[in-house]
């Protein structure tokens, strides 16, 4: 994405670090509005510091940030225009859902009148009308959650911080909410930065995703664009469920044609790469890592014209789902996952007749780890 | 039938058991009987006395509930007795007392509770260092301190007045009022202050919206514990007061050595009790919510 001034949200080179350990590395990032960032990575990657210092509730080690195009890195976090939703809900608990909501307007000296709308109009939108008199404590869940986003909404701010909202939620509310949040996305044309530890909610509700590793950003793109060009193992292993197979092989070019050599068994297998782009070209005995995704495993015929390997593989763990099986196949010392129809029989220990469609495949250097 | 064979030899170890489970529990009632009857019996022998004329003091037996009940020695500890060279009772002095102990507790108190919020919520550096630093103020023996405080009393002017008193026990109370308040505020989230750093209340909005509406468990506990040792001090009152700004409990004492002739074990006994009495009553119109103060954990948000 190309930095505009128009960014809504926009990092320059942010930098946060507590004595020696550094917790967030040069960090750049630009989003426009409309836009929904999510920030995903393991526990300890950095995400929250990133989204705590948009917020302004910690201080950057260096760096700027720019929020609708003023410089708000010392800002407090009351003068930046955002608002922000947290996991714990962190509603005050000694306030009814309607104080809860309007506290912020009240501070900021809104009129009763000006209160009572705004709450009215959220309430409607987040269907809580009928809790507005009661206690945080007297509420489920999900209707915390609601509230929390309804005290955001209220404030009608330039930039939406969500720190891993779901994630107190069970696994259905979970599941009803993130289609909440998208919607209301979508019908305020919000812009959004949304922290979660959850590649499967980070998938399904971005327009924008930042993987995040120690502290820097692996990659940003499109959800789509992630999930098949992964930029370097990390982030193909960190995207997509189950996770993509990784599997030792070796580049054998042989005139025009580029092959990879995959050993497994005792035997070499030569798999077509000529469709690969491998970028800035590829050595002859170049040591790789080929990922394949496990939908690109299965036992279904895939078109003629698309490059493929079949294999006999023993299934050593099948997991029923209901629309597939999800399958571990031995492939020497280690094992790979693919998906089956539900239809078709595969028992434990028998060899099943395996197809790897090699159209979507990636390709890491084994030292760098990076996509070649 | 096979069942009524089975059942009988268990049964009969079942009534050996229920027996030893009664006596057991005979035995815990008249242990917690022994512990009852000795910790009341002073009281009880303080409140008969205070209600004995001398003569009946003086011919009975300690225990025996008195032949005629009679208020007289409570007025004259109340309103006559010579605490001194004065002879007006210990009502000055109570009076006094009250003057001290509600700003007392009333300042050490908030004081407290802004403290321990700013503490557990606002780290700023030091902020370990000061809160050890308070910790270490609770346990330093309040004699080592009589001499700067008089001192500093001095300095400032308040020596010998009830002002110096006030400030006195709200400095030495601090210590154990911060204490109380930062281990209870430590368990309300953080999340609750950054949302409301959001919503854009600072500090004293925070604390007076979000954290004081939150603190009637913890301020009761700090209440009765700051009303009953600042009422019952005796050190800092005998030192840091003069004749007219003495409390109650330095003129119990002076009522209790001063008397001259016969010593007036009832007016004694009585005075005792008025003494004591505020500090009772605390406990028990607040007794129950102290408890509940004391194990109040968490707050969910």
């Amino acid at each position: 994405m190309a930095a505009q001034n128009d960014a809504v949200l926009k990092i320059e080179g942010l930098t946060k670090s507590f004595q020696n350990v550094h917790v967030l590395m040069n960090i750049d990032l630009a989003i426009e509005e409309g836009a929904f960032l999510v920030l995903v990575g393991p526990s300890g990657c950095g995400k929250s510091t990133l989204l705590n210092c948009v917020a302004g509730l910690e201080a950057p080690t260096s760096g700027r940030i720019l929020i609708g195009g003023r410089d708000m890195t010392d800002a407090a976090p009351k003068d930046r225009d955002i608002a922000m939703v947290f996991q714990s809900y962190a509603l005050y608990p000694n306030m009814s859902v309607a104080r809860n909501i309007t506290f912020g307007m009240k501070v900021r000296g809104a009129t009763r009148a000006e209160q009572r709308s705004a709450l009215e109009k959220v309430a409607h939108m987040l269907k809580i009308d009928h809790l507005l008199n009661r206690r945080p404590a007297h509420l489920s869940g999900g209707q915390r959650q609601r509230v929390a986003m309804g005290r955001a909404l209220v404030r009608q701010p330039k930039l939406f911080l969500f720190d891993e909202p779901l994630s107190n939620l069970d696994a259905k509310l979970r599941v009803e909410m993130r289609a909440e949040i998208k919607r209301l996305h979508r019908a305020l044309g919000a812009t959004i930065v949304y922290v979660t530890h959850d590649q499967t909610e980070a998938m399904s509700l971005a327009t924008e995703v930042a993987v995040m590793e120690g502290g820097v950003i692996a990659q940003l793109g499109p959800p789509q664009q992630v999930y098949d060009y992964p930029v370097n193992t990390f982030v193909a292993g960190f995207i997509g469920s189950p996770a993509m197979n990784f599997i030792n092989g070796r580049i054998s070019k042989d005139g025009g044609a580029i092959r990879i050599q995959v050993s497994f068994d005792g035997a070499t297998r030569e798999l077509p790469a000529d469709h690969y782009p491998f970028g800035g070209g590829i050595e002859d005995g170049a040591e790789v890592i080929l990922g394949i995704r496990p939908e690109y495993v299965s036992g279904s015929d895939p078109s003629a014209d698309r490059p493929n390997v079949a294999l006999d593989l023993v299934p050593t763990l099948v997991e029923t789902n209901g629309f597939d099986q999800h399958v571990n196949l031995a492939f020497g010392d280690s094992e790979i996952s693919g998906r089956f129809s539900p239809r078709e029989q595969i028992k434990l220990g028998t060899p099943v007749r395996t197809r790897i469609d090699l159209s979507q495949i990636s390709v890491f250097d084994r030292e760098t780890r990076q996509r070649l | 039938m096979t069942d009524a064979t089975l059942t009988s030899a268990p049964a009969g170890r079942a009534t050996r058991r229920g027996i030893v489970r009664v006596a057991l529990r005979g035995l815990l009632y008249l242990l917690l009987a022994l512990f009852v009857a000795y910790y009341i019996l002073p009281l009880f022998v303080m409140a008969v006395t205070s209600l004995k004329s001398l003569d009946e003091i003086r011919a009975g037996s300690l225990m025996s509930l008195p032949d005629s009940a009679s208020l007289v020695s409570w007025a004259t500890a109340w309103s006559s007795a010579c605490a001194g060279i004065q002879c007006e009772g210990l009502q000055p002095f109570f009076w006094n007392s009250v003057k001290m102990v509600v700003p007392a507790v009333f300042l050490s108190t908030f004081l407290g509770a802004v403290n321990g919020y700013a503490l557990s919520h606002w780290r700023f550096r030091g902020a370990n260092l000061i809160f050890a630093l308070m910790l270490f103020g609770c346990f330093i023996p309040f004699q080592v301190v009589l001499l700067p405080m008089a001192r500093t009393l001095g300095l400032l002017g308040l020596a010998g007045s009830l002002g110096g008193l006030v400030l006195v026990h709200v400095v030495y109370g601090l210590g154990f009022t911060t204490l109380f308040f930062r281990n209870y505020y430590v368990t309300i989230p953080v999340e609750l202050v950054k949302a409301a750093k959001i919503d854009g209340a600072g500090f004293f909005t925070i604390f007076f919206r979000i954290f004081l509406p939150l603190s009637p468990p913890i301020i009761v506990v700090t209440v009765i514990w700051q009303f009953t040792q600042i009422w019952n001090d005796f050190l800092f009152g005998v030192s840091f007061s003069q004749a007219g700004t003495q409390p109650v409990t330095v003129a119990l004492n002076n009522i209790v050595n001063s008397t001259t002739g016969v010593k007036e074990y009832n007016v004694d006994m009585a005075a005792a009790i008025i003494a004591g009495l505020p500090t009772l009553i605390v406990y028990v119109l607040a007794g129950k919510y102290f408890i509940r103060g004391l194990t109040a954990g968490s707050v969910k948000g």
